[in-house]
């Protein structure tokens, strides 16, 4: 902020502090009364005890809160101006440095996201000193949670127990097979997950984001110096060897068939965003995640039960990888300034604005035009048109996306009703299946 | 010499808000808001790791000044206005707990969300590892209805040291 940029804003505070430093070494701060000119401050003189405020550096600092009874407070504002006291017949004060924050205009969230290489400098300076490492503290179990961002764990949840009740509809269901295709499913997203915060560390997209929320920008672990690069690298491997020994198992218990699936899927979250494909570097993500999370998960959750593949999971899973796909698409939405500086020429960096809201909408209204098609043509049952329920919703997360598209912290509840949607669509697809047999 | 005036006692207890300047290596003057916690006998405040760079300085100069300026920010009747200058020091032993131990009931009772958002302190951990400052006051300028233009009450204080 330039001084004449920061003289503008004075109005809005009604007293300054004039701060000079005293012959005792000690700052000397004395509140005062102004008036704001076009290049200067105009003070009312003040009384500060031992020694009055001398001709020379100075500094003025403008600063308010609103008190919020029972909360503590909110507004905050300050401003501080670096310049030279003249003291006359009126004391002036020319401001040559400025510099301030505003919470309305640099949310707290971003305000702390700025400052996180200034807080990994303090922590090296500490190290430095004690002679060992100090870094910031987070029991193993939580950084676990956050590092895996285990909650986006539905949408493995949704695909798979989708491809299970299909089955159960055509009378397959085992539940042991069951519970290892969930172990099997759970690990890969949990593996791709950490493979992406770890790769995106690499290539600089999660460290340029400075607004990150729950839903983007990744869990910010690397950023904030809680796990190493290298221990994600780790776990991620970690994760995906427990993928591999459960689909190799299940290959083993239900069928080749299997494999290729398997493959498929290890293949497209790995190159999600590895080096040489980075796939979601070249716009190609979303429909990875569309593939994986959509008719590969459902596919393959239904194989593991009946021992083959059908057309009816096939198509049911159209609704279930557009919505997941959509979920990614939205969370791109606030990381998108931080991706084009790091090359990941997502969708949505790739669209306008109005056309990223446009294709959410035609995209969520294929979802459900694909499940009124398979119902039509006498391919689905009836009750998985419950599904449908969700469209209020869906317009809801349209609108919200329009309305805060350049608002990362305001569109965080969108992107939550988002998530909702695909949690809510899948289940009562499941729920419909399941209700088709019972239902005469 | 006497001991903190119970009026600028009493004023520290009820602000939200107080100005802190301190000073870098090079002599320039740097004031930030914080919320000033008086605990009978000395001044202390609490900054994240991320607003470290006041930590730093203090580190390289103790001599500081808080200043209880804003009507608003500290809700006292009457008020009064007063300045602080003391010597600081920086306690980060243990960036996790120390400032729990040393602050936290205090603040509380100043900023009640606080309580709330250390439960979700794993989505902002950076925040929640944080320094004392702990600031040992050597003189009290006040004035007593809060007009500048007056001249102040000046106390000296006595001081452990």
């Amino acid at each position: 902020m330039n001084p004449q940029e920061a003289l503008a804003l004075l109005p809005q505070w009604k007293h300054a502090v004039l701060v000079y430093t005293g012959s005792d070494g000690y700052p000397m701060s004395v509140a005062t009364s102004f008036q704001a000119g076009i290049d200067s401050v105009e003070l009312a003189a003040v009384s500060a005890g031992p020694e009055e405020p001398p001709d020379g550096e100075a500094q003025l600092l403008f600063s308010s809160i609103r008190p919020y009874p029972g909360v503590g407070y909110d507004q905050r504002r300050y401003l501080e101006l670096t310049g030279t006291l003249t003291k006359g017949e009126t004391w002036r004060f020319v401001p040559r440095k400025a510099r301030g924050w505003d919470e309305n205009t640099l949310p707290f969230p971003e305000l702390c996201e700025r400052a996180v290489r200034q807080a990994n400098r303090y922590l090296a300076q500490l190290s430095a000193e004690r002679g060992k490492r100090v870094t910031p503290e987070m029991s193993a179990g939580w950084k676990l949670f956050v590092a895996t961002r285990a909650p986006f764990l539905t949408a493995t949840l949704v695909p798979v127990a989708l491809g299970v009740c299909v089955a159960a509809y055509q009378h397959h269901f085992n539940l042991g097979l069951v519970l290892l295709t969930l172990i099997g499913a759970i690990a890969v997203h949990l593996g791709l997950n950490v493979a992406n915060d770890y790769f995106d560390a690499r290539s600089g997209a999660d460290g340029q984001n400075m607004t990150p929320t729950m839903f983007s920008g990744g869990s910010r672990v690397i950023q904030y110096g809680l796990v190493s690069q290298r221990q994600m690298l780790m776990l991620s491997l970690a994760f995906y060897a427990i993928a591999i020994v459960c689909g190799l198992a299940l290959v083993a218990l239900t069928g080749p068939g299997l494999l290729w699936l398997g493959v498929a899927g290890l293949f497209v979250s790995w190159f999600y965003t590895a080096p040489p494909l980075q796939l979601v570097h070249r716009g190609l993500g979303e429909l990875a995640v569309a593939l994986g999370f959509g008719p590969i998960m459902v596919l393959g959750a239904y194989y593991v039960q009946t021992g083959h593949y059908a057309l009816l999971p096939g198509l049911l899973s159209i609704p279930v990888a557009i919505l997941v796909m959509l979920i990614l698409y939205a969370n791109e939405i606030p990381d998108r300034l931080a991706d084009a500086l790091a090359g990941k020429r997502t969708l949505v960096v790739r669209l306008a604005p109005k056309q990223v809201v446009a294709a959410y909408a035609v995209a969520a209204g294929i979802a459900y035009a694909s499940l009124v098609a398979v119902v039509v043509a006498g391919i689905a049952p009836w009750p998985v048109l419950f599904a449908l329920l969700t469209i209020p919703l869906a317009v809801q997360v349209v609108r919200g996306l329009a309305r805060t598209y350049d608002r990362p912290y305001d569109i965080m509840p969108y992107l939550q009703s988002n998530v909702l949607l695909h949690l809510a669509t899948g289940s009562l697809l499941s729920a419909g299946i399941l209700a088709a047999r019972l239902i005469p | 010499m006497g001991a903190m005036p119970d009026d600028v006692a009493d004023l520290l207890d009820k602000a939200l808000v107080c100005e802190l300047t301190v000073i870098d290596n090079r002599g320039r003057l740097h004031t930030d808001p914080l919320i000033p916690l008086w605990d009978g006998s000395r001044i202390l405040m609490t900054s994240s790791i991320l607003f470290s760079r006041k930590l730093e300085r203090i580190k390289a100069n103790p001599k500081v000044s808080v200043s209880l300026s804003d009507p608003v920010g500290i809700p006292r009747e009457p008020f009064l206005r007063a300045t602080i200058q003391g010597d600081a020091r920086v306690l980060d032993g243990d960036l996790h707990r120390d400032w729990y131990r040393r602050t936290f009931d205090l603040w509380v009772e100043k900023e009640p969300v606080v309580r709330k958002l250390l439960r979700f302190r794993f989505a902002l951990p950076l925040f929640w590892e944080r320094s004392v400052i702990e600031i040992e006051p050597r003189r009290v300028i006040r004035w007593r209805d809060g007009d500048t233009a007056r001249r102040p009450d000046v106390f000296e204080l006595e001081t452990a040291s």
